[in-house]
């Protein structure tokens, strides 16, 4: 329970820092700590306390191989949720670059030329 | 049957690779790369709805042979792969996204002919394309996500091409909020996984139903959900990146987020999830009311003190996604058609208009309405398409824009909500009252001496206006076919017949009953 409640506190921290901070550095920052609480999230969700590594060896007993592992759906799951925020990252970066190139600033509120 | 599901999303994503791998030896092939791959997706859609398809398929399927059998092919214990799944749902908005990209590629052609050596456009457009044909047959959650992802950030790649201060700015703003939406929608499918263990919306939507799920975990996970499809949909408090994001984009791309990527990433998730996965019950309906109301009327009303022709088309969008919203909020089979018939109507006569401002933009060399006018002579091909989608939107019969409209007032009352109704009646006028204004400034009235010398846009760019103005009026002709072969089969997908059943009996039976073993 413990490990939930502060992965949720973690995602508060990322929540903050993308919503709050002006400076765009902070703003990604607060992205990737968002991004790695739902990765812990879905990684404590698939864990059960005392288990192996869901690695089925050979001449294994299936039953024995479920009850004795954690759930590995979960960590696929992480495995391509990691490969998203990449790329999500990687492109935030490219256009916070641009942007700075082009106003000198990384405050978001000193360039801020669309109209509402 | 169903074997042909996963070229929806292959023939795209081959055709935006091939245009990178030919940027060297052919690099004015990309477009017409793009032009094919639509048609040939065209053509998938047209069988898919013409067959009345439904089923599923496995998707890289592997078989998984018993435990301590022999493990040969005849020991299949049962197929792992990604689920693909078609119904009524799918198949309309695989047509649309089909049609609208047809528009849309073959608009490119010519209107970025100055950058035909950049075929990064045509790779990302149809990431796009891909990304949202996979959202709309994805058979599990988690899915739903990587693909909701893939078109998203399609689109924030799309948004920023013009690589200009505005646009970029834009396509940040587009990005956090869009990468929020995204993270909730991801801890909305967690929770619901630590829940029961299914990923599979079929098999999540009967044990929420069978009440697998405490009350509490499944409130957070409906109101993760809303918002983050609310978001994509860019529903009225969630709407802030719309307006910067769709007008920054080049015209065809502007049509497709418009017309095409609201509804499937936003509409038909929505649909979808609270529907079949987490049941619409009276407060989730009453909440989509509420958010319908205030879309509607916030959007036609910020849409009235823009002088900018793409940001007024914007802030319609979130004004014509509500009433979407308020139809799923009343909840019975004639609300969820009415409101399915007007996302159509509105991917139709939303992207002829995005593509129209495309094309005022090239012939006037602004995107102001009070620096426009009296078109008409100089671009009557133009000015004809524009004024149809205009009638459209505005709901003037006997286009379609009318009837979906006509339709949703009759489910609100008929369910009793005179007032919602009310609202719904005045929303429509007000927006009848922007495009009359739209065609008075931009169409009508006088040349301005500095556009005396304007000349029609290529035929590659009118045609498909027009094209899709003839399907407006159309589909505003021929609807009471339409929505029993086509709309009807999607709404008894979500909702069983004029009952009041909360589980959307029809999907699931398609998934479980008829899967392809």
């Amino acid at each position: 329970m413990t490990f939930y409640a502060l992965t949720f506190a973690l995602l508060g921290v990322g929540l903050y820092g993308l919503l709050a901070k002006r400076n765009m550095l902070k703003k990604v920052l607060g992205l990737v700590i968002l991004e790695y609480a739902v990765n812990l999230l879905l990684v404590a969700v698939g864990y059960r306390a005392g288990r192996g590594a869901p690695i089925l060896q050979p001449g294994e007993d299936p039953a024995a191989f479920v009850a004795g592992s954690v759930d590995p759906l979960p960590q696929v799951l992480v495995l391509t949720s990691i490969v998203i925020g990449l790329g999500a990252t990687m492109l935030l970066m490219a256009m916070v670059l641009r942007l700075h190139q082009r106003y000198g600033t990384l405050d978001v509120d000193r360039m801020d030329r669309l109209k509402g | 049957m169903g074997a042909y599901l996963p070229l929806f999303v292959a023939l795209p994503l081959l055709a935006g690779f091939a245009c990178l791998l030919l940027k060297r030896a052919a690099p004015r092939a990309a477009p017409w790369l793009s032009v094919a791959s639509m048609l040939g997706l065209l053509a998938l859609a047209a069988v898919a709805v013409a067959r009345r398809d439904a089923g599923v398929t496995f998707a890289g399927g592997w078989g998984v042979s018993g435990w301590g059998g022999n493990g040969g092919a005849d020991d299949v214990v049962f197929v792992v792969g990604i689920a693909l799944v078609l119904d009524g749902l799918s198949r309309l908005f695989l047509l649309l996204v089909a049609l609208v990209g047809t528009a849309s590629a073959v608009y490119a052609l010519r209107y970025l002919e100055p950058e035909a050596g950049r075929p990064l456009f045509h790779v990302l457009f149809n990431l796009l394309v891909a990304g949202m044909n996979g959202a709309l047959l994805a058979g599990d959650l988690f899915n739903l996500y990587v693909f909701v992802e893939v078109a998203s950030i399609a689109s924030y790649g799309l948004v920023a091409y013009r690589t200009g201060g505005t646009e970029i700015e834009a396509a940040f703003k587009y990005l956090v909020l869009g990468t929020l939406a995204s993270t909730a929608i991801l801890v909305g499918v967690t929770v619901l996984y630590a829940a029961t263990g299914y990923l599979n919306m079929a098999d999540l939507g009967v044990a929420i139903a069978g009440g697998a799920v405490p009350r509490l975990p499944l409130l957070f996970a409906a109101a993760l959900f809303l918002f983050g499809f609310g978001t994509k949909t860019a529903a009225m408090p969630f709407h802030a990146w719309l307006p910067d994001a769709h007008p920054s984009a080049p015209a065809p791309i502007s049509a497709m987020l418009s017309g095409l990527l609201i509804k499937t990433l936003g509409i038909y998730a929505l649909a979808r999830v609270f529907f079949v996965v987490v049941g619409a019950d009276e407060q989730v309906r009453l909440i989509l009311t509420l958010l319908g109301c205030l879309s509607m009327w916030g959007g036609v009303l910020l849409a009235q003190a823009q002088d900018d022709l793409k940001r007024i088309l914007a802030y319609h969008s979130v004004s014509q996604m509500g009433y979407v919203l308020i139809a799923f909020g009343v909840g019975t089979w004639l609300g969820v058609a009415a409101g399915l018939f007007h996302a159509v109507n509105h991917a139709l006569f939303k992207s002829a208009l995005f593509l129209s401002s495309g094309s005022l933009e090239r012939l006037t060399g602004t995107r102001r309405l009070s620096e426009m006018g009296g078109i008409f002579r100089r671009a009557p091909a133009t000015s004809v398409g524009l004024v149809g989608a205009c009638l459209s939107i505005a709901g003037i019969p006997p286009f379609n824009g009318f009837w979906s409209k006509l339709l949703i007032l009759i489910a609100l009352v008929s369910a009793g909500q005179p007032v919602v109704a009310l609202l719904a009646a005045g929303a429509a006028l007000m927006t009848l009252v922007t495009f009359v204004k739209v065609q008075r400034k931009a169409v009508f009235g006088a040349l301005p001496a500095r556009l005396a010398n304007a000349r029609e846009v290529p035929a590659a760019m009118y045609l498909p206006v027009l094209a899709l103005v003839v399907l407006c009026l159309l589909s505003g002709l021929l609807w009471p076919l339409g929505v029993d072969g086509v709309i009807g089969a999607a709404a008894s997908s979500l909702r069983a017949g004029a009952g009041e059943r909360p589980a959307a009996s029809e999907y699931i039976e398609s998934v479980h009953g008829r899967g392809s073993r």
